[in-house]
């Protein structure tokens, strides 16, 4: 497995060598570090990276600079993977990616998850590999919008791990269950929500994230 | 409208169903007794003065009004300041929105002479403004009455001085009375109104208050400015640090042997810091937080409804309004879901924002019980809405729903 290229933009000098280093420690070279929206545009030209893990609010206008060149770049580069970082939640930056090429390698996280480090470069990891992962956070908020008062508990905790993208396998970990328990859980989840029965995790959390949508 | 004044309720359709002409009517009628009993001793006063233009010889002209004018305007003062503490008064009939403040001090205070001037006025100026408008107003009652003058007197009878009618005469003034009497209630509000300004400019202090409500709004922009550099600051500081610092903890974690002792200590402080990290982000959500700088009030809203325990709805497409609009309604809202939630009787909560002619329209509506009362936090936050020129009124009967409406003027041109 070639390594995974990364270019990474943040303002934060502090973070943005934390990160570097963390990247490199775990096998993905960051072959760019930037701090503002231009050099991310020009870096992602020069280097033709796997992956582009972008900041949100950066320089110059400290808005939502880092979305719009992570939003370009996937329009001038179908499918180029990118994480983009932000300090809260707003759906709309969400959905925004999401919306971009299909949602294809895209992902959308939490600052703050940057320190658990280990499932943050399996985030990292499987974004790079065409994945969705959405931030726990956005899911509970758009299950709170969304009364699914049909889902039980536990589903409703199966469901969140299916947006971050998570496989049965990977769910069935977290939850210390078997894995063939998941499995009961996602096909109940996905016939309460009305969705055809889904192996594929990826296309399973489109399906997802597209019902809690609306 | 934000505060109702009598030329707004004269420019709406509806004004001659509200109480605005009788409050006009109850000022203009209350002004003839006023100036009656100010016109005593004030003519009484002026008598000398008046007496010396009339006198026989110039030294006595002199003498007189030398002595005349000494007594006037050693006593008007004193006349006038009663009766501008009774006219402030009668004026919040017509004129809520003025301020009144207490009586200036003494013969040097420019107030004072402006009062003496407003008495010397009533009674000169406003009889002479006061009687065609009354007789005219009077005038279409007087028509509506004719026929049954005519009907029930003997002789002739004048209607409008223009000689003696009949009574199919005066029937046709009467329709005539008829059709004018809606003008009558504009005519006494437009007097009311313009005696009022009179007054204000007079008696009122408006240019003080302004004064003060500037300073106060520029005190509360300066608080938010500081919260905003605080915010900023521990942004770009402490918080950015912690992270930093959390990461390389649980990079270090990674690294130590899982038996260790040194691995279990790096756990720990790994868990601590993701903790504090989670506590100052709360409080500097506190302080102002970073979707509201960086996205605007609709954003925030949204980031808001998103943390609540009872579903909210949010209807906010407001675009960037001034930064201390954007903040105080901002922290009305998060204080009013914090209400909302308190109780847990409420199962879903609507928080909508609008501007509507140039002011921002919060409403947070949630269906629970009702008869909540404002606490503390919410009594201030009505006081910095005060200090905008705003408005805030809760209303939340025993069995819901309970309703918080803010009203924010915005300019935005700031």
């Amino acid at each position: 497995m070639s390594p995974i290229r990364v270019v990474l933009a943040e303002d934060g000098v502090l973070l943005r060598e934390g990160l570097a280093g963390l990247l490199h420690r775990f096998g993905l070279p960051v072959v760019a570090a930037v701090g503002d929206a231009p050099a991310l545009v020009e870096a992602v030209a020069r280097e033709e990276p796997d992956l582009v893990v972008t900041d949100i609010r950066m320089p110059p206008g400290f808005g939502d600079e880092g979305l719009r060149a992570a939003v370009d770049l996937r329009r001038t580069r179908p499918g180029l993977p990118v994480v983009a970082l932000s300090q809260y939640v707003e759906r709309g930056c969400a959905v925004e990616l999401l919306d971009s090429h299909g949602g294809v390698g895209v992902g959308y996280l939490l600052k703050d998850r940057v320190v658990d480090v280990e499932e943050f470069v399996d985030v990292l990891r499987r974004v790079a590999a065409g994945g969705t992962v959405i931030d726990p956070e956005v899911v509970r908020q758009l299950l709170a919008r969304d009364p699914l008062d049909r889902l039980s508990a536990r589903e409703r905790e199966v469901l969140a791990l299916v947006a971050e993208g998570c496989s049965n396998a990977a769910i069935a970990r977290r939850l210390v269950v078997s894995e063939a328990a998941v499995g009961k859980h996602v096909g109940n989840i996905l016939a309460k929500l009305d969705l055809p029965p889904d192996d594929d995790t990826n296309r399973r959390v489109l399906a997802v994230l597209a019902h809690l949508r609306g | 409208m934000i505060r109702p004044t009598l030329p707004a309720a004269l420019r709406r359709k509806d004004f001659l169903l509200g109480w605005w002409p009788w409050r006009a009517l109850g000022y203009v009628a209350g002004t003839v007794p006023v100036a009656v009993v100010a016109a005593v001793p004030i003519w009484l006063l002026a008598a000398p003065v008046v007496l010396a233009f009339g006198a026989a010889t110039l030294g006595t002209a002199l003498l007189l009004g030398a002595f005349g004018s000494a007594v006037l305007f050693g006593a008007l003062p004193q006349i006038a300041r009663p009766l501008a503490r009774l006219e402030r008064r009668r004026l919040r009939l017509v004129a809520p929105d003025a301020t009144t403040h207490p009586s200036p001090g003494g013969y040097r205070d420019p107030a004072t002479w402006r009062e003496v001037g407003y008495a010397v006025l009533l009674v000169t100026l406003a009889p002479a403004v006061y009687a065609p408008v009354v007789l005219l107003a009077v005038a279409p009652f007087l028509l509506l009455a004719g026929p049954v003058l005519v009907a029930t007197v003997d002789g002739p009878v004048a209607v409008w001085s223009t000689g003696g009618a009949t009574l199919p005469e005066s029937i046709g003034y009467a329709v005539a009375g008829l059709v004018l009497l809606p003008a009558v209630p504009y005519l006494v509000a437009l007097l009311a109104h313009g005696h009022a300004a009179v007054a204000r400019a007079l008696l009122a202090d408006d240019a003080r208050l302004v004064e003060v409500t500037r300073s106060r709004a520029r005190l509360v922009d300066a608080f938010d400015a500081e919260r905003r550099r605080i915010e900023r600051d521990l942004h770009d500081g402490a918080q950015e640090k912690l992270v930093s610092l959390t990461l390389r903890l649980g990079v270090a974690r990674l690294d130590l042997p899982a038996d260790s002792p040194a691995h279990r200590d790096v756990v720990d402080a790994h868990e601590q810091a993701k903790a504090l990290m989670t506590e100052l982000r709360e409080l500097v959500r506190g302080i102002h937080p970073k979707v509201l700088t960086d996205r605007g009030l609709g954003a925030a809203l949204e980031d808001l409804a998103g943390r609540c325990a009872v579903p909210v709805t949010v209807r906010a497409d407001v675009g960037r309004l001034p930064r201390h609009v954007e903040s105080t309604a901002y922290f009305v809202a998060a204080e009013a879901l914090t209400n909302a939630t308190r109780h847990g009787t409420a199962t879903a909560i609507t928080v909508t924002a609008d501007v509507v002619a140039d002011a921002l329209v919060l409403e947070v509506t949630d269906d629970g019980r009702g008869g909540a009362v404002p606490g503390d936090g919410l009594t201030g936050l009505a006081d910095r809405v005060a200090v905008l020129d705003g408005r805030m009124v809760l209303s939340s009967p025993v069995g819901g729903p309970t309703s918080l409406r803010v009203e924010l003027p915005c300019h935005r041109s700031e």
